[in-house]
């Protein structure tokens, strides 16, 4: 049980000059300064886990952080320079599942399916794994590039919970940072990892699942070739097409509506933020 | 015997969901929240009127309403089970 196991596989030559800590030396935190990125950072997670305090941490905004579900209701961007890159990092808001989705839910969902993030950090409630997995399992089956923030240690472990966050590297094929965003603890490993992961440095293996029946896979293969004609260009057609045969009403109804392809160019903000209006409105 | 569904338990109460009978996106829904066959859940909270109810699952409380909550079939857990 108390074997040790290397979790990155890219360990560096110097130890001193590339460890978490002087690495976060080079951190520079760009605040509203996202002009001419080299990576582009998502921000997902179950509502109420702390993603806007790690957005907070890592560009040093004070976008509004607040212990309720749906707070964060249109993403958030901000701005980091780490070891010479610049990042964009979105702060989206908070979903339980990229596949049943309530409006604000959807923006969090377009962004990760559409949005083509570099890195996508999922940021989850060391005190709710449980719960919290469904997302992560659902996001790395859409995404290679992957890093897995595990918030809240501390109240984890106040609880009596101790996480074998190695195990859980392993299983899930992403590395697992364990954070306490609020103290800015693993801060620097979290840093560390995007990075390793963005470059490429770090290749991951997530998790999927394959016992995919032949016939389901033939058919999900040929309406994501026409849908990937009718949207040239559009990421993650395979995720649209398994919708449409699922009977998702929305998805349907954004093809009849030609919206998909403007998802990716990321020009649905505004339509959802006026329904979210209306919404209120009734 | 007849199939008791989630609206019947108690507050305190604890069950088993045996099965989900509601259907599509709402099916969905109701697993993403965690609800799932094999899933312990206790009714908590009760609002005044009745409807909705807040059950604990996995950690985390759930509001459900009526209509959702007629259709999880589930078997109750009795305390010397536990």
């Amino acid at each position: 049980m108390n074997e040790t196991i290397p979790v990155s596989t890219a360990l560096p030559k110097e130890a001193c000059a590339s460890c978490a800590l002087a690495r976060n030396a080079r951190l520079i935190k760009l605040g509203v300064e996202i002009e001419g990125w080299d990576y582009l950072v998502a921000l997902a997670g179950n509502p109420n886990t702390g993603k806007s305090t790690v957005f907070n941490a890592l560009t040093g905004l004070r976008q509004h952080t607040g212990n309720w579900p749906g707070k964060t209701v249109t993403r958030a961007e901000g701005g980091f320079l780490y070891e010479g890159r610049r990042y964009k990092l979105v702060d989206l808001p908070g979903t339980y599942s990229l596949l049943s989705t309530s409006v604000d839910e959807e923006v969090a969902r377009d962004f990760i399916l559409f949005g083509q993030p570099t890195v996508t950090v999922v940021v989850v409630d060391a005190t709710r794994l449980e719960r919290n997995l469904n997302l992560v399992l659902q996001i790395l089956e859409i995404t290679d590039r992957v890093v897995v923030c595990l918030n809240l240690i501390d109240e984890a472990e106040r609880h009596g919970l101790k996480i074998d966050e190695r195990a859980l590297a392993r299983s899930l094929g992403v590395p697992v940072i364990p954070t306490v965003a609020r103290k800015g603890q693993g801060v620097p490993e979290l840093l560390a990892a995007i990075s390793d992961v963005a470059s490429g440095a770090y290749v991951t293996r997530p998790h999927r699942i394959r016992s995919l029946d032949p016939q389901v896979t033939r058919t999900v293969d040929r309406l994501a070739a026409e849908i990937e004609a009718t949207f040239p260009g559009l990421p993650n057609t395979r995720w649209v097409a398994m919708r449409l045969l699922e009977g998702d009403e929305r998805i349907a109804e954004a093809i009849r509506r030609r919206e998909l392809g403007d998802l990716s160019r990321g020009e649905r903000v505004e339509p959802v933020q006026e329904r979210l209006a209306l919404e209120a409105a009734r | 015997m007849d199939q008791q569904t989630l609206n019947s338990l108690k507050p305190g109460q604890r069950a088993v969901i045996k099965a989900l009978h509601a259907q599509g996106l709402e099916r969905r829904r109701l697993m993403d929240l965690g609800l799932l066959p094999g899933t312990v859940v206790m009714a908590e909270l009760v609002s005044p009127l009745g409807d909705p109810t807040a059950y604990l699952v996995r950690g985390t409380l759930v509001a459900l309403r009526q209509e959702q909550s007629r259709r999880i079939a589930i078997e109750p857990v009795l305390e010397e089970e536990r």
